[in-house]
């Protein structure tokens, strides 16, 4: 299996602008699921009767077959930007939710007590104490979830979207490997910057979690 | 809308869907076969990973940054990569199947086994436990609660990507998605995407029941 | 008998936890080591079973160097015990107790009967043997680790804070146990504490290990506590230290005089001689008897409560034998001070 390199020079702008979708769909699915996740999960921590359903049928939609996800909704969004990035984020609340909620049962119980006693609020406790002491177990969430939504963007390719992923079927359909190997390294190296970005931007947000020099 | 779920019903009951080569019944039971034996190929290469960097505390850097890396390889490539170097078989899809699951089940692994009680490892090696002793008798069984659940997230993934294997002309249920697609026939592929997921809540809660039934006597 | 011969510890890191250490534990008697953390004191424990293999020297446990034999082998003769207990949460507390007869390749049956045994001997009911680690209190699980060290009935037996994770009131109880416990097996005891307390309560021989890894003082506890090497010894021992040497001192050698008639206060007995309360025209105040064994420390504080300064004392059946003053006792505590005191000097 040889690599066609002369392809690759003559496509530099098609892989761009598929390299810059795909990312698009993938982040964008992420802040959605970070939007709804966030304040699901404060219900889900605070609420102990709603916990298990939420985290139940969070499961339950983890186990639709992505693709699944994406024909399902063809009739609610049709062939669409819209419907890989619902797919999309379903996928990403499963580990969203469950990580949010962990974060927020790891907070310390006596340092909430110590931010009652001094007198705060608590939905000024929520933002100012709990979601920073949350940030490592959140953001473990986040690198799992853009890691995985960035290797499921491929399968919307089924449904004609799907960035890189278009590589994998026109290889395919052509018996030409050079465009899956491409789509393969690119999607892979997309992943590996994006997740040490995060590592860079949580080490930023959480200067009390750096060792002592 | 509503037509449209009048006739997944009846696609979904009808008698004559699940017989014969084509039938649910047997799509079904193809489906099942690539899943448990990936789910399996994947644990014999997974499990002693695990318990390995978990047993003796090296190679874990490396471990968790294969099984992220693991995690962001796309399936759809994969799948055809290996179709297109090795020509038509079964291995792409178990390829891609195994690749999926390895990575949840090392992590899980050795997530169980760094939870095990640092103390408790002390005391089992204090009372004169040799190394595979304190493995297979204190680490092994500490850490099975948290081993079981990366197994089955692996085999509820599996399940949902095996649908792959119709796309390189394969069997199981992703065939009705595909043949679907192909036919823009949508109640078609709405009744494999439904019949896969059903298999895998089955699986799950079958998984997680006789997990509580196995581990209900101690606590969290 | 354990024997240590220049023994140095140094890690990976660079830190010495223990520096040039030679020490002799006596057989059948209780050593603990003692210091703050960082001292090197559960260094030196754990290396007499191998969990840590010393840079140079030789340790022996019964003349024979523990670096020649098998680790698994040499544990597995010797009892451990450390803080929290280290149980198996996944096996029944029987279970737990038998995990030694079974490496030694006990059956199973012979392995129970003798955990069963052993749940007995360290005060537990025996229906506690089928329950699971996480049901019982934190002083019970502290039994069990002690059991378990036991079931092999290892000549042998090292402790590392075993006691530093439970309340004050069941630590001793812990401990009343224990010395109960050593009484009747005579085992080889090496104790490991941060409790200068405990460590005077239940050590026949005391090791004092400073910061860095280094022996400062070795001796019984009255001599530690009369004689305190330098002053870094001193400061461990704190400021009380007269009075926990009253703690160690008994009545025994203290005078006694008839019980006093006439006065304000009567000390009323019953038929037998047992002293029952003292007594006034209008009031009633209770009287705690002592013993001869009863350390002087008490014997203080008795005479403090006591209304009339004085303290009734009594035999092995509980008889009136005498009293003392509180002068008495304070001519005899105060010889114990200045004893420790110009020897510090």
């Amino acid at each position: 299996m040889t690599i066609d390199w002369s392809w690759i020079g003559d496509h530099t702008d098609d892989l761009t602008s598929l390299t810059l979708s795909h990312l698009q769909a993938a982040m964008t699915a992420v802040f959605f699921g970070l939007l709804i996740s966030l304040p699901l999960a404060v219900l889900a921590h605070r609420v102990r009767s709603l916990r298990g359903f939420l985290l139940g049928l969070s499961n339950v939609l983890f186990t639709i077959p992505s693709i699944a996800i994406f024909v399902l909704l063809l009739p609610v969004s049709g062939l669409t930007r819209t419907t890989t990035v619902i797919g999309l984020t379903v996928y990403t609340l499963v580990v969203l939710l469950r990580n949010t909620v962990e974060g927020l049962d790891s907070v310390p119980a006596k340092t909430k007590e110590a931010a009652k006693a001094m007198g705060t609020r608590p939905l000024r406790t929520l933002l100012t104490v709990e979601f920073p002491l949350a940030l490592p177990v959140i953001f473990a969430g986040i690198r799992i979830a853009t890691v995985m939504s960035i290797s499921l963007v491929s399968v919307a390719t089924y449904i004609g979207d799907g960035g890189l992923g278009q590589l994998f079927t026109d290889g395919f359909q052509r018996d030409f490997p050079t465009p899956v190997i491409v789509g393969v390294v690119l999607t892979i190296l997309l992943a590996v910057v994006a997740d040490a970005l995060l590592v860079a931007l949580q080490y930023v947000l959480t200067p009390w979690r750096r060792r002592r020099a | 809308m509503f037509e449209l779920f009048k006739n997944l019903g009846t696609w979904l009951t009808s008698g004559s869907q699940w017989a014969g080569q084509d039938g649910i019944a047997h799509r079904l039971a193809e489906h099942l076969q690539y899943s448990l034996l990936a789910t399996l190929i994947a644990a014999a290469i997974g499990l002693p990973i695990g318990l390995l960097i978990g047993h003796t505390g090296k190679g874990a850097f490396l471990a968790i940054n294969l099984a992220s890396f693991g995690r962001a390889l796309p399936t759809v490539g994969l799948v055809v990569l290996v179709f297109l170097a090795g020509g038509l078989s079964m291995l792409p899809v178990y390829v891609a199947l195994v690749a999926l699951a390895v990575p949840a089940i090392v992590t899980n692994t050795y997530a169980g086994m760094t939870a095990v009680d640092p103390d408790v490892r002390d005391a089992a090696r204090g009372q004169g436990m040799r190394g595979h002793q304190v493995l297979l008798q204190v680490e092994l069984p500490l850490a099975l609660p948290l081993i079981m659940t990366g197994l089955r997230l692996a085999l509820i993934q599996v399940v949902a990507t095996a649908t792959i294997a119709a796309y390189v002309s394969f069997g199981g249920l992703g065939r009705y998605v595909f043949d679907g697609l192909a036919q823009r026939d949508l109640v078609q592929v709405l009744g494999g995407a439904v019949l896969v997921a059903v298999v895998a809540v089955v699986l799950d809660l079958l998984l997680s029941t006789l997990q509580r039934l196995l581990f209900r006597h101690r606590t969290a | 008998m354990i024997q240590f011969d220049a023994v140095h510890k140094r890690f990976p890191n660079g830190t010495t936890a223990v520096h040039d250490l030679s020490l002799e534990m006596p057989e059948g008697g209780v050593t603990v080591l003692v210091g703050s953390s960082g001292c090197g004191k559960t260094t030196t424990l754990r290396m007499i079973n191998r969990m840590i293999e010393p840079t140079s020297g030789t340790i022996r446990v019964n003349g024979r160097d523990v670096t020649e034999q098998d680790a698994a082998e040499l544990r597995r003769s010797i009892g451990y015990v450390i803080q929290q207990a280290g149980l198996f949460p996944h096996r029944t507390v029987l279970d737990n107790i038998a995990t030694v007869p079974l490496l030694l390749g006990w059956n199973r049956k012979k392995a129970r009967a003798r955990a069963a045994e052993l749940l007995e001997t360290v005060g537990l009911a025996a229906d506690a043997g089928k329950r699971y680690p996480h049901q019982l209190s934190g002083g019970q699980q502290q039994r069990v680790g002690v059991a378990r060290a036991l079931a092999a009935d290892p000549p042998v037996l090292l402790m590392d804070e075993p006691f530093g994770a439970v309340d004050p009131v069941v630590r001793a109880q812990l401990q009343d146990e224990l010395l109960r416990l050593q009484k009747e097996l005579s085992k080889t005891i090496v104790f490991v504490t941060h409790d200068i307390d405990e460590a005077v309560r239940l050590g026949d021989r005391i090791a004092v290990f400073r910061t860095g890894g280094y022996l400062v003082q070795c001796a019984p506890p009255a001599e530690l506590l009369a004689r305190p090497a330098d002053d870094f010894v001193a400061d461990f021992l704190g400021a009380e230290r007269g009075l926990k040497l009253l703690s160690l001192k008994t009545l025994a050698e203290v005078p006694q005089g008839p019980a006093p008639e006439g006065g304000a206060w009567t000390l009323v007995l019953d038929a037998d001689r047992r002293p029952l309360h003292w007594a006034s025209k209008d009031a009633e105040l209770p009287v705690r008897p002592l013993t001869d064994g009863d350390s002087l420390l008490s014997a203080l504080n008795e005479s403090i409560a006591s209304p009339t300064g004085l303290i009734a004392r009594v035999d092995a059946t509980g008889a009136l034998t005498g009293v003392s003053s509180r002068d008495d006792i304070h001519v005899h505590a105060g010889q114990a001070h200045s004893e420790a005191r110009v020897v510090a000097a």
